[in-house]
Parts: C-alpha cells; structure tokens; sequence
C-alpha cells in the first residue's frame, strides 16, 4: 500500500507577466536565478530537505523550459519508485476539459493524483519565491495546534501590507479573520502563499467549491474553511522571502546575492539548493580580464570587466567589455568592447561587439512603464543585439533585431522592441 | 556499440607522491571540475559502449564516493550499466589482484556472462577525448586479434615510463617494451586496447594457468607474435597524469584556449558527477587573472595562471600564482603560494608562504579550521 505523510502541490503554471520579456516563452518558476538556479529550484529543494519526496508541479503555460528542467527529478533525488516529482499539466477529461482556472480549481482537477499517496496532509507550495524554509517545521506547528490549515505568513513593513493577504489573528496564533490586499491593513502578517492542509479538508473544501469560477485559495478556499469553523493557524516565518513577480524586485533580489555576506547566502552547507547543471566545466578568466563583487557560473569565460552582476553559465564576455550592475543568464554571448550597465539579459540573447546598453537619462516605457522601469535594460531570449548600437534605460528588446531596427544607431530611453515571430 | 568497457583503475604510483596517500590516480581531481576516470567513463558513454566494469584495488574509497551512482555518465540502465569490481576473497581466491590481468581473470564472470563480442580495455588515469567505434571499425578492417591505441611521444616527456612499441608498414606491432631503460621506439602505447571478447577470455585463463598476471607483459608482449596486434594511432590531446609533473602540466594545459576548447565546448561532452555547489564569487578586492576557476569558490585575493578546484575559499590579499588548487581548500588571508598542488580538504592559515623553489611543491597542511 502507497502511503505518504505529506505531499507538495507546487503551483508552476503562472505566467508571471510582471517579468515582461522573460516570461515570453517560459513560465515564472523556469526563469533563471542567481546565475545557475532557476526560480523553481528554491520550493523543489525545500521540499527534498524537508522530507518531503512526493512532489506535483502544476504547470499550464510555457512548460517546455520547466519539463526539460525538471526531467525525472535527478537533481533533487525526486526520483523515486513511489512518488517523487510528477509533472501535472491541464488534460482533456470527458465532460468539462478545462485549463487550470485559478489555483485551487489546479489543486481540484488532481485529486486522482493526491489520493494515490493517501496522505494526511498536502502542502501547497508556489513556484515563485526565493526563500530557504523547513515545512517539517511547519507541519510540527500544524500537529501540534490541531489546526486543519496552516498558513505561512511574514511580517511585513505595514505600508507595504496592502499589497498582500492579510491575516489577523489571536494570541495563539489562530486566524480570526483576514483581508485580501485591504486598504487599511488591521495587520501586518501576510500569507506567503504556503499552507498546509489536512487532506480531509482540503478534499471536502475542493469538491463543495468546485463548480466555483476561478476557484483560488486566497479568495475561496480559505473563506470556506473559515466560515465553516475549521481551525486555521498562521506560522509565523522570519527568514528571508522575496517575491521576484517584478523586474525591480526580481533584479534587487539577485543583486543581494553578490554582498560581502549575503542575507541569502547560497554557501551554507546545510541547506542546499539543488538545479539541474548542464554545463560542468570550470569558469576560464583571461589576463586582462576583471572580476569584482560578482558571481559567475560554470563554463563562463571572462576577456572583459564584469563588477557588481551575476554572471550564469557558459558564458562569454568578450575582450574590453564592460558589464555593470546587471543579469547575464546561461550562456549569453556579450561581443568585444560591449558597455552594459544595470541590464537583464536573457539565456542564450547575443549582443554585439561595441553595443552599449543603458545609457542617458530615464524615460517612462511607452507601452509597459509599470513593468519596464528602474532604469533597466531587458534583453529578451536568444535576442540578437547588432554591433555598435547604443540604447537607451527602460528599453526592451525582444527577438532577431537589425541594424535597421535601431534610427542612427539608437534606441531611445523608454523605447520597446519587440520582433514577432522569430 | 557491439563491446563491453574494462577501466583499469588500480590506481597506486609512486611517482604521484603525497598526491595518492589519499585517494587512487583515478580519482585524481582535473581540470577544475573533473576526475581521471571521467575522461574514460564519458567516451565509453559517448560511444555508446552500455556496460562497463571498474576494476579498483588500491585506495579506492574516493573513487567509489566519485562512482557511487551511474547516472552522471548514463550508465543507469536495467540492460548493462556500471560495475565496480574491488578485490574479494572467494571459495577459490583470497589474493589481492595481483595484477591487471589477474583483474580481469578474478572478475572473469563478467566477461563471460556478457554476449557483446568486443571489448574495450581502458586505463584510468588519461586525459583524452577517443570515439571507440573508430578503433573497431580499424580493428574488424585490419582483422585484427589486439588493437592497441597508440601516439608519437613528440610531446611526451619521460617516455620510459610508457609502453613502446614499434610496427610495420601496415601498422601490424612488430616490438613492444614494457618500460624501457632506453626507449627505442618513440610510438608509445595508450593504455587502450579492443580484443574479442572470447579471445581474452582464453588469453587471461591462458596466462592465470601459468601464474603470470600481466596484461602487458604477459599478454600483449608475449602473444605479439602469434597474434594479430595492430597499433591505432591517435593525433589528438592525450595525456597520462600519473605523475606529480605531467598531473600539474596536464591541469595547465586547460588554461590553452585549444584545449579548453577541445574539451569543454566540442562535441563531445565529458561528464562528472554533480555536486551542487554555488556559482563561484568574486569579492572586492579579487584579482583573477588567465586562470580557471570551479564552483562553489569564494575569492577575494589575487589568483595568477592556477587552477583553482571547487569549494575553495581564498582569503584577502592572497597571492596565488602557477598553482593548484585541489577541491575544498581553506586558504587564509596574506598567504602565498607560488609552483604548488594544494591537497584537496587542505587548512592552510593566514601568512603563510609556499613556494616550489625547484619544482612542483606538493602542499599538505590540514589545520584547525575555523568555520565563519
């Protein structure tokens, strides 16, 4: 017989359009972090160093990065004779064929999959965040206080609160009421998007709110377990969680990782995190090269300057050139003389010899200034930048683009380029 | 491939020095991210050999960490996959292998329960990239009984440590000295050989019968007259490492942009096992120049033409020159270290001074080690 304890639910299916370009043909939890790590990696090595081996990835749009990258599990032991990693895209069923409609509607389309491990309870993990935490801890605070739901919250700045879900509860920890993303938070405890529930309930609640449009946990499952009377905690989690569902935030938070200490330090021996590693060869500087206050991945190869980045795998920054304050993903092809300064390059873009990206003065996007801002340049996947051109600060580029593409040479502040169709 | 894998990797040499008192030649550390039997293990994988035995004797524990699981080289496979044969005592045996051919002959169930008809015999502690289908091919064209891989010493050093060997027009192997005093033939062989398989069944069985143990001495120098053996003669890298000189200046040559090439971005890959470590970090104060430098590293000092392995933390103003650096070295601040190989695990404390004043200095320093 097929028993598990707990089993994760990790939710990967977001397209996480807040990333602009680099979530153009792959979903949120596949972008690179951290120069070798993919956001996905942080929740699926938490789970293995937890003990939890039985993990599904609900993915829906762009999986084609996330299924090669997750394979059979290799790299965080998830693969297993019972249990393991399962990826669980959206499948046509006999009456109702559905997408995944919102969060819990995901979790209720793969009932089938959690009962064959018969467990008591289901963790429901996010594909988006950047933080290292022990849910065996979090499952002991469950035990211990009865609860039938766990929510994870993090106190936060309360003038930030109004961006999250707020929980408010009693002394004891139990959840007395809660507000999704209020304008005068009573709070400052926001659910981090990780709960524990006991299966029972969670089964009882998914099928009572199936017919539920867009059924999501923050907004219906929650409130149902609530009004029912089930008893509802928050854990309360004091280690470091980022949110990377912006370029801003996405681009600080990898830029934390190149500090002296960082607060989210990669080099602890206890808690590691696990990728999937394709290239394996020591990184190669050259005599004129420089390197300072940065991380850089295997297999890269330095002719140039690189100072305050985070530089990925198999690499190449060409001889001269100047990269600054900026994202070089897996295997980036940065030309001889290039000038980059507070970039996101995306895997596999090529940027000419003698580019310079981000100069000049600020100016709004003018079509996405809420998600291309801060001044950076985002240079999307496998995009070609040609020799010599200069470019502006939040600026996007997307796709083969020529010579013609950029009016003397130039691509103001604030411009987008995007090619369809390559 | 139609052959089964044999890798030699008893591993012992007194000419690694303090370099093997801690781990067997195969499992020396190369090229930042590598070990010896990688090279082997990914071209026996890339030819798609799909089953290979492991012959370990001496030292071996490193190795095995290093093969514990198979799935680094696609060797996890129901059909085939990798076997590591370590001496036993069994009903009719209770000796050490006495030799590469008595390996072979304790472990000879595995020759015999396998139906592939060729095998590959390989040593371990070589640095090289070699498609073995291309030898077969040689092997089936010249109808040969042995084939032995084999290179111009042109650029080999201390050739009298190798096999040599002489051949005719046709490439047919007229002598073979096994370490000779005065080398006089400049053609050395490369540890590598494809024989059918029934063929060394009888050649082992043959020699074990007569209390002779080697396979080069007794096999290929003995049966070169009544058997077939022809030389495979290759033009590409190939190194032996199992010395402390030719370890250090095989290690340098991954710093020659043609061999990085050659190995790191040509087809085809070579593999190793996977040890999850961080991207390496350079801190303020990092001076990094024509250097190599694996994950997991964390630098803050100046590092000059060296190798530096994973995991490896260099204090502040350290000077690292013409070095390497073995894996999970601490290196405390002011130190320096000029002409050395850092034992791997090594605690070396701030101010220090190593330099190799005549050679290469082998560097074993296992202090406290204070964690941060």
């Amino acid at each position: 017989m097929i028993k598990k304890e707990m089993i994760a639910m990790l939710l990967a299916g977001g397209q996480g359009s807040r990333l602009g370009v680099l979530t153009a043909k792959m979903a949120k939890p596949a972008v690179s972090f951290g120069g070798k790590y993919r956001i996905i990696d942080f929740p699926l090595s938490n789970c293995i160093n937890s003990g939890i081996d039985t993990v599904g990835v609900l993915t829906q749009y762009q999986p084609l990065k996330l299924n090669t990258h997750i394979g059979i599990g290799i790299p965080w032991d998830l693969d297993r004779n019972i249990g393991g990693v399962t990826v669980l895209p959206p499948y046509e069923k006999s009456e109702n064929s559905e997408w995944y409609t919102g969060t819990a509607n995901a979790i209720y389309q793969n009932l089938d999959y959690m009962e064959t491990y018969n467990p008591d309870y289901v963790l429901i993990l996010s594909g988006d965040h950047i933080y290292k935490m022990d849910y065996e801890v979090m499952l002991d605070y469950h035990k211990s206080h009865n609860a039938e739901v766990t929510i994870a919250v993090m106190p936060v700045p309360i003038e930030e609160a109004k961006r999250f879900g707020i929980m408010i509860t009693d002394e004891d920890g139990r959840i007395t009421e809660f507000e999704e993303k209020p304008e005068n938070p009573r709070s400052n405890l926001a659910s981090m998007g990780i709960y524990i529930f006991n299966w029972k309930t969670l089964k009882e609640a998914l099928i009572s709110k199936s017919s539920q449009v867009a059924l999501d946990f923050g907004k219906h499952i929650i409130p149902y377990c609530h009004d029912k009377g089930c008893p509802l905690y928050a854990y309360e989690f004091s280690g470091y969680w980022k949110d990377v569902g912006t370029l801003e935030s996405y681009w600080q938070a990898n830029m934390e990782l190149i500090d002296i200490v960082p607060e989210f330090n990669l080099y602890e021996e206890y808690w590691k995190i696990y990728t999937k590693s394709e290239i394996l060869p020591p990184q190669y500087l050259s005599s004129d090269s420089v390197v300072e206050k940065s991380i850089v991945g295997e297999g890269s190869e330095v002719y140039g300057k690189v100072y305050n980045s985070v530089i990925g795998c198999g690499v190449v920054i060409g001889k001269d050139a100047v990269v600054r304050d900026s994202i070089v993903m897996n295997g980036v092809n940065i030309g001889e003389g290039v000038q980059c300064n507070k970039a996101i390059i995306a895997e596999g873009a090529v940027i000419g010899a003698g580019a310079v990206l981000g100069e000049g003065e600020e100016a709004p996007n003018e079509t996405a200034p809420h998600i291309y801002n801060s001044g950076l340049v985002t240079v999307g996947e496998k995009t070609t930048v040609p020799a010599g051109v200069r470019v502006g600060k939040n600026t996007v580029i997307y796709g083969n683009t020529l010579p013609e593409d950029y009016p003397d040479g130039k691509l103001a502040s604030g411009s987008t380029l995007e090619k369809a169709g390559d | 491939m139609r052959a089964i894998g044999i890798i030699l990797a008893g591993g012992n040499s007194h000419r690694m020095k303090e370099l093997v008192s801690k781990r067997a030649v195969p499992a020396m550390p190369i090229a930042g991210s590598y070990r010896s039997i990688d090279f082997v293990l990914s071209n026996m994988s890339n030819s798609h050999i799909q089953k290979v035995g492991v012959l370990t004797q001496y030292n071996a524990q490193s190795l095995n960490e290093h093969l514990s699981s198979s799935k680094w080289w696609d060797f996890g496979r129901k059909q085939g996959g990798l076997f590591v044969f370590t001496p036993a005592v069994t009903a009719e045996n209770n000796f050490w292998y006495r030799g590469t051919a008595d390996a072979i002959y304790q472990n000879l169930s595995f020759l015999k329960s396998s139906h592939e008809p060729y095998v590959v015999v390989a040593s371990a502690d070589c640095i090289y990239k070699l498609d073995f289908n291309k030898v077969l091919e040689y092997h089936i064209d010249k109808k040969a009984d042995i084939t032995v891989v084999c290179k111009d010493a042109d650029d080999i050093k201390d050739i009298d440590r190798f096999g040599t060997i002489k051949m005719d027009e046709n490439y047919r192997i007229t002598e073979f000295e096994e370490k000779p005093i005065v080398a006089k033939a400049s053609t050395i062989s490369c540890g590598i050989y494809i024989i059918r398989r029934r063929a060394l069944i009888e050649m082992v069985e043959k020699s074990a019968s007569e209390d002779r143990y080697d396979f080069v001495r007794d096999i290929l120098i003995r049966f070169k007259d009544i058997k077939k053996i022809y030389g495979y003669k290759i033009k590409t890298y190939w190194r032996n490492i199992a010395s402390v000189d030719d370890y250090f200046s095989t290690n340098m040559d991954f710093l020659k942009p043609e061999i990085r090439n050659y190995f790191f971005r040509e087809y085809p890959d070579i593999y190793s096992k996977v040890d999850d470590l961080p991207p390496a970090k350079y801190n303020v104060g990092a001076q990094v120049r024509n250097s190599l430098v694996a994950s997991g590293t964390i630098i803050n000092g100046t590092v000059e033409d060296s190798v530096i392995f994973r995991d490896t933390y260099i204090g502040n103003n350290c000077y690292i020159k013409n070095s390497i650096v073995l894996n999970d070295v601490y290196i405390g601040d002011n130190t320096h270290i000029e002409n050395c190989i850092v034992e791997s695990h090594d605690t070396i404390r701030a101010n220090s001074y190593h330099k190799g004043e005549t050679g290469i200095k082998i560097v074993v320093e296992e202090s406290d080690r204070y964690l941060l």
